[in-house]
């Protein structure tokens, strides 16, 4: 692993740290999660991925847990990674000032020979003391931080900034990064995990997958043509893309819909993927008035070009193809747990005989909700069929004078464009 | 058939293999020798009709890629990637699902699947037969071609995703809708069908026999609906009867004369594109 050399020590901004990791050519990506909340260890989504290690070139391997601190469910856990002891002082010094420190420690990991070269490593406990007036909410403030670490200071990278959950990624194949962080001693009621080919970006540590930002994390495998656009429409709203990669946009842009503009998980595919015009022509008036309203609004925030995705949050995990399904994508059900994944096999591998098993069509979501509380019924249908009453009622409420005024959404901020 | 003797058969547990020591595996069996050579296997005299029996597949990928001759692959398990590409001759039979790609560029021989497959089926396939038991994922027969006697098949026994024979130069698709596909997603949601949208978009040669009626909306462009005349009803009976035998189906439920065919409006669609 010659191009490994003295990683750290070349500026990423180069053309030569650029050159060592250009090659061209799939990714994997690879989701369990417990509708519910019923936690398993690591060992079960490494098992998975390993399975797809032919996916993957050892230049980018992680993985995102959430249920996996039980002992700090209300407080804030950030991930860190640090180019050398002075950046973590400069950045420790940053934190204290922000948040008190609950607790912090070195991520534990283990001396593997096939992962060389990981930056400095530490996880802090924090509970916010910033001053709430400047920002609507405190998410909104600890995005602010993220935002400001990842941008002002050098060799710093902030890659897990959620609650009860944490991304352990880095340079090399995802079953590797899951020994070196000893993730079979973690349990999570839901994990994503991923195992990359970059293709058009370079392969460093804060540049593995999943990125994550708040209780968001997304696995991606492909590529967002649309990110130029994309990444302008998020940054109107405050969100800065600063990990030289697409994925981090598709990172922001289900934060800004779903958490700060409270559209339902299960329509948000009608923007990030929305229907063909032609299929929105042939819709009933009322149907293709929102459909149209939608994508002229959100035009900016459509992903285009060829992608599988796994989102994970607290409370779900979402994967979502691109609209003409130019990557794969496979999901199987057994009792309560739902199994996302770029090839069948690793499914088989941890779930010899699922109750259903199949091909998600292209812009078709799959969708995990886990309620703790409740344990629902069993789900009769295959795909489990997503509400339409939603949708109905979407079509019916005031979204549709959006067509017609083109103002404000509903105070949200979003101008029609 | 020829009683086999043990020489003849080969079981591999593939649980702890890799996908290139159970490739190798096979090809030195096909071979008739037992060293380590990554050779094409080629079928002649007493090395044909050997049997290899893989158990426990398990994603690894390219199994059956390459080999010549007339040998017989079982595989137990979810086989990997590229199945069974730039197969010319052997009959591969899967007991379980398959992935993306399979078929690949294959130029002759069979390969048979007894539940669904993923995307890419066929891709590129110039020769040979493909039975799917139940249903496919988006783009099977992408860019499938024939030449002179070399007439590609797929027979889908279930319903196709979007872009069925997209690019298709040559050979016959024929799908038979005996399992529908369900949408999930809004606004769309439990809808179903057994074919998917732009069916034949960029379709420039070959046939698509589709049992039942489709709306005109799902056909792509370049493609358009015909009769079936005795000549395919002819071929729909071999195929059908094929697929019907393979998964124990009863031949009754599937009278050729429900089948529609598709078939491409031009043999250069795209020939005035750039021509001003």
């Amino acid at each position: 692993m010659n191009r490994l050399n003295n990683i750290n020590k070349i500026n990423r901004n180069t053309q030569e740290y650029f050159s060592r990791f250009r090659i061209p050519s799939g990714c994997a990506v690879f989701g369990v999660v417990n509708e519910s909340g019923e936690r398993f260890s690591g060992q079960m989504v490494m098992d998975g991925i390993s399975v797809m290690h032919e996916r993957s070139n050892g230049l980018g391997g992680g993985f995102a847990a959430y249920g996996i601190y039980p002992g700090f469910e209300d407080d804030w856990v950030f991930h860190v990674f640090y180019d050398d002891m002075e950046t973590k002082r400069q950045t420790e010094d940053e934190i204290a000032r922000n948040f008190k420190i609950l607790f912090g420690e070195e991520i534990p990991t283990v001396k593997i020979s096939q992962i060389v070269n990981p930056p400095v490593i530490y996880r802090y406990f924090l509970k916010s003391k910033r001053n709430g007036d400047a920002f609507e909410t405190e998410e909104d403030s600890i995005m602010d931080f993220v935002m400001h670490v990842n941008r002002d200071i050098r060799g710093a990278y902030i890659v897990s900034s959620g609650k009860n959950m944490g991304i352990f990624k880095g340079v090399g194949f995802p079953e590797d990064i899951g020994r070196f962080f000893k993730l079979d001693q973690y349990k999570g009621h839901l994990w994503t995990s991923h195992g990359r080919f970059p293709t058009n970006s370079v392969g460093w540590w804060g540049g593995a997958h999943p990125f994550g930002l708040l209780n968001w994390s997304v696995v991606h495998n492909g590529e967002i043509s649309s990110f130029g656009t994309n990444k302008r429409f998020v940054s109107r709203f405050g969100y800065e893309c600063t990990l030289s990669t697409d994925t981090e946009v598709i990172t922001y842009l289900l934060d800004l819909l779903v958490r700060k503009q409270k559209i339902d998980i299960e329509l948000v595919h009608l923007i990030l993927a929305s229907p063909l015009w032609e299929d929105i022509e042939r819709m009933p008036v009322k149907e293709r008035d929102i459909l149209k309203a939608l994508r002229i609004l959100y035009g900016s925030a459509l992903l285009n070009g060829p992608f599988s995705i796994i989102a994970g949050s607290s409370d779900f995990m979402y994967a979502l193809n691109d609209r003409i399904k130019l990557r794969p994508l496979v999901a199987a059900r057994k009792d309560r747990y739902l199994f996302i994944s770029s090839e069948e096999a690793p499914i088989r591998r941890i779930c010899a005989s699922p109750d259903h098993l199949w091909h998600p069509d292209g812009g078709e979501p799959v969708i995990g909700i886990v309620r703790k509380k409740e344990i629902k019924k069993e789900i009769k249908s295959v795909r489990k069929i997503q509400d339409n009453k939603k949708f109905t009622k979407l079509v019916n409420t005031e979204m549709i004078s959006l067509n017609k005024s083109r103002g404000d959404l509903n105070g949200s901020g979003i101008k029609a464009i | 058939m020829k009683k086999k003797d043990d020489s003849m058969r080969l079981s591999i547990d593939a649980k702890n293999l890799g996908y290139r020591e159970l490739n190798l595996k096979i090809r030195n069996f096909l071979n008739g020798s037992g060293r380590g050579n990554d050779i094409g296997y080629e079928g002649n005299g007493d090395n044909c009709s050997r049997e290899v029996t893989i158990k426990n597949a398990l994603g690894h990928r390219y199994i059956g890629d390459g080999l010549k001759g007339d040998a017989l692959i079982n595989v137990y398990g979810t086989p990997g990637n590229d199945l069974g590409a730039f197969m010319d001759g052997p009959t591969l039979e899967i007991f379980g699902n398959g992935q993306d790609g399979i078929g690949n560029t294959m130029n002759s021989g069979k390969i048979i699947v007894h539940g669904d497959v993923g995307d890419i089926l066929g891709y590129s396939m110039r020769g040979g037969e493909i039975y799917i038991e139940k249903s496919i994922g988006f783009r099977g027969g992408i860019h499938m071609k024939s030449y002179r006697e070399k007439v590609p098949v797929l027979v889908i026994g279930g319903s196709a995703g979007n872009f069925l024979g997209e690019y298709m130069a040559g050979g016959i698709i024929i799908l038979l809708g005996l399992h529908k596909r369900e949408k999930a997603a809004l606004p769309f949601a439990g809808k179903t069908d057994i074919i998917g949208n732009y069916t034949g978009t960029g379709m420039h040669g070959g046939k698509i026999y589709v049992r039942g009626n489709i709306e005109d909306y799902k056909l792509g462009k370049e493609v358009r609906k015909s009769v079936a005349g005795k000549d395919d009803l002819d071929l729909l009976d071999r195929y059908v009867t094929a697929y019907c035998s393979l998964f124990n189906i009863d031949r009754k439920k599937i009278p050729v004369s429900s089948f529609l065919k598709l078939i491409p409006c031009s043999y250069r669609p795209y020939g005035k594109l750039y021509a001003y």
